[in-house]
């Protein structure tokens, strides 16, 4: 691959760097909870809190890093943090 | 068509039918003729440009990083304290390869604060990547702003060009100047149209960091575009000589090199103090040459040595001092003569501002064939 | 907003868990859209966003030095304005480079009034280098070179008033904001990016790391900060502030004892004394703006 001149590059690869294996809380959503805001996603320094079909929030654990700011400021208490087994 | 002005405006006015978009410039003696003709330019509408006053050299290359990412044509100009300002800014600009063009009116460096000229000032700035043209005359000085934006702004090459002129000596002197038509630059020089810019329709990230996976190879990339200038330069050279007439294709002139025993190797406007006192020394039977170097970035070194292996001796005239070392040409040119057996005399004059004149060059080839060099020429002991 | 649910900052980036800069990242983005150019100063946010070749932008981005994003982005918005584009032009950097080392293409920029915004992630200190104090940092804070110490209670200089000072340059809009109100820091970016000429918005920034907290509590942090008055939401126009948020002040304490960097003024005894000095900040700061809910003491219970 020829390098960008300039040191300059497209967007589409900071994808590559996975960012999930950080984690040592996952945030475990209860949907029965859950009134679906959308604080959760909007807050998220990450930006890897999607909204599914029936507009539940899923956090992508490929890249949650498990900071746990979705559980501390979800207004409905329903994220908790979890450690993970690995 | 043949005008006699003033080394400054004849820049400016080929700065002008260059057609910059933006041009962000900082006042500073010797430069300041070409940055106020060039707002007169725009204030009058005979440039339609973009003309930033910034708050400082660092920001006017600043500004122009930006422009030139954005995809405009670019210009500033500056000197001495300016450059050295610029310091870090030059280094970006030729890392992110923007082609931008800036006029150095060469000028001392302080301490102590000097406004006249010697060359101090871009030689500091060798390692910064940046093409370096050195102008003998001011007909060379406007020429080469064409050459530089042509070489710069090509595919194999992108990168920022210094076009450098002797402030004073040549920034303030009345020349007559063969000046281009609007016609001509535009046959020669086309529209800009950037390799790669800023732009929301097909977006970049431009000026990245590097680890050190990728660091060196950046590096390497940056050093093979600057050595492909060689080519680029020799080519945007010829073909500017086969349109108008002057021949640019060579990166170091000889003048009656061809048999001479005495070489002196020089930039600048010290080439024409030089080729007078050739002429009296030839009349006196002396072989004397000169080898003018016209781009010292690229290092012609490969040119260096093929116009000086037959002569008996080289005396190289620095208007700088790394100090503690030698003059910057003198080292650079002994390199390229690297596994040759004639001497190569190192001579440090002209700093801010001392005049060189005929007899002083006389003197100098007389203590080049005593074997005397790698010296202060011309110091006052006097006042020592 | 503009493109409200497209994700224009990717995930993947490198910042630490928590980080209240990647935040602001997000948001300015939402307000931006796509439509814009960013010029980035050398910091934290460049350096967790861009290793070549992973960009986590995904508009057009540009980062030249650590303290001339200002004259970059004046470059850029002379450009556009010279081939007749329309995208708007932010530049962004922390309080280091905006407060500090970038002051003077700050002050030129804005004094030749070009058309674009500019955004101060304020962490409050030199995070990317290792917590050193900036004109940024608050009094008392410890950091790694206003360390506190037998002969040092931390950083002994107040926080400098930058926004006064842009808006001293004629800026025809100047606000602050903080991460603990993510619609308030877009809705105040999108203002300054349809107000002509140089606008300034300095969002306040929580970094776990810098001052010494768990990274759950970034938003929490942000909040508490305003509740004692020790940070001020407001908006100024044309030199005038017409927006603050007003709040029922919390004392200073619950803001400075949940964080590691003015750990030395409560162990390992309480220096009163500071604390007072910095209650008298955070008041100075609730007079000066009028940030303090007025309670109808006399009529009622108070229902803040």
């Amino acid at each position: 691959m020829a390098l960008g001149i300039g040191c300059s590059s497209r967007p589409g690869k900071a994808g590559n760097n996975k960012t999930g294996s950080w984690r040592v809380f996952k945030p475990i959503f209860d949907h029965d909870k859950c009134t679906k805001c959308g604080m959760c996603k909007t807050i998220c320094p990450e930006g890897c809190i999607e909204e599914s079909e029936d507009d539940f929030f899923i956090p992508d654990e490929t890249y949650c890093k498990g900071c746990g700011i979705c559980a501390e400021e979800c207004p409905s208490d329903a994220i908790t943090m979890e450690q993970e087994e690995k | 068509m043949l005008e006699i002005t003033e080394g400054s405006h004849a820049v400016a006015k080929a700065v002008k039918m260059s057609r910059p978009q933006v041009i962000a410039a900082y006042p500073i003696t010797p430069q300041t003729h070409i940055v106020e003709t060039l707002a007169d330019m725009v204030a009058n509408g005979e440039l339609d440009a973009e003309y930033i006053t910034v708050e400082s050299e660092f920001s006017a290359l600043s500004a122009c990083i930006g422009a030139s990412a954005a995809g405009s044509r670019t210009y500033s100009a500056t000197t001495s304290q300016g450059l050295a300002l610029m310091f870090e800014v030059c280094f970006n600009v030729s890392g992110m390869r923007l082609p931008i063009v800036m006029t150095i009116a060469n000028r001392a460096l302080g301490a102590p604060l000097s406004i006249w000229n010697d060359q101090q000032d871009s030689i500091s700035l060798r390692d910064c990547g940046w093409i370096q043209f050195y102008a003998e005359d001011n007909q060379e000085a406007t020429d080469l702003h064409y050459i530089a934006y042509k070489v710069a702004e090509s595919v194999e090459v992108l990168l920022p060009a210094f076009v450098c002129f002797d402030g004073f000596i040549l920034s303030h002197t009345y020349e007559p100047v063969d000046m281009l038509s609007q016609e001509d630059v535009d046959r020669y020089l086309p529209a800009y149209k950037p390799f790669q810019k800023l732009d929301s329709d097909d977006p970049i990230s431009m000026g990245m960091y590097a680890t050190p996976e990728y660091y060196l190879e950046f590096r390497y990339e940056h050093d093979q575009a600057m050595k492909r200038a060689k080519d680029v330069i020799s080519k945007a050279g010829k073909e500017f000589g086969e349109m108008f007439g002057r021949d640019y294709s060579a990166l170091v002139e000889g003048y009656r090199l061809e048999d001479a025993d005495t070489a002196i190797v020089a930039m600048g406007s010290l080439c024409g103090t030089i080729k007078d006192s050739i002429d009296e020394m030839r009349l006196a039977g002396k072989k004397v040459g000169l080898l003018k170097i016209r781009c010292f970035r690229p290092f012609p070194a490969e040119e260096i040595r093929n116009a000086l292996s037959h002569v008996k001796r080289v005396a190289v005239l620095d208007k700088n001092v790394s100090i503690g070392a030698k003059g910057a040409v003198a080292i650079e040119v002994r390199d390229a003569l690297y596994g040759k057996t004639m001497p190569v005399l190192g001579y440090i004059l002209g700093l801010g501002g001392r005049d060189v004149r005929i007899s002083d060059i006389k003197n100098i080839i007389s203590l080049a064939e005593s074997g005397k060099g790698d010296q202060f020429y011309g110091l006052r002991t006097e006042v020592l | 907003m503009a493109e409200n649910s497209c994700e224009l900052f990717d995930s993947g980036h490198r910042a630490c868990g928590g980080c209240g800069a990647a935040l602001v990242s997000r948001l300015l983005l939402k307000a931006t859209g796509k439509d814009v150019i960013i010029v980035s100063a050398t910091g934290c946010m460049e350096v967790f966003s861009t290793p070549y070749p992973e960009t986590a932008w995904k508009v057009p981005w540009i980062h030249s030095l650590f303290e001339n994003n200002s004259a970059v982005a004046s470059g850029i918005e002379a450009a556009l304005k010279k081939q007749g584009r329309k995208e708007k032009v932010v530049a962004i950097g922390g309080d280091g480079s905006t407060f500090d080392i970038g002051m003077l293409c700050l002050s030129g920029a804005f004094e030749r009034g070009h058309d674009f915004t500019y955004i101060c992630y304020d962490n409050e200190a030199y995070m990317n280098t290792g917590i050193q104090r900036s004109g940024a940092t608050p009094y008392d804070a410890s950091t790694t070179t206003s360390p506190a110490g037998k002969c040092s209670k931390g950083n002994n200089r107040p926080k400098k008033d930058l926004p006064q000072i842009l808006a001293a340059h004629g800026a025809p809009y100047v606000a602050t904001a903080s991460i603990a109100y993510p619609s308030d820091v877009v809705k105040k970016i999108e203002k300054a990016l349809n107000t002509p000429g140089p606008c300034y918005v300095q969002i306040h920034a929580p970094c776990c790391t810098g001052w010494g907290f768990e990274g759950e509590k970034t938003l929490a942090i942000g909040k508490l900060a305003i509740e004692t008055g020790l940070w001020v939401n407001f908006e100024m126009e044309n030199g005038v502030v017409t927006r603050v948020k007003k709040v029922v002040r919390k004392p200073v304490e619950s803001y400075l004892k949940e964080q590691k960097r003015f750990r030395h003024l409560f162990k390992p005894k309480i220096n009163a004394e500071e604390i007072a000095k910095i209650q008298a900040i955070a008041d100075k700061n609730a007079e000066k703006y009028g940030t303090d809910l007025k309670l109808k003491s006399k009529s009622g219970p108070v229902v803040p």
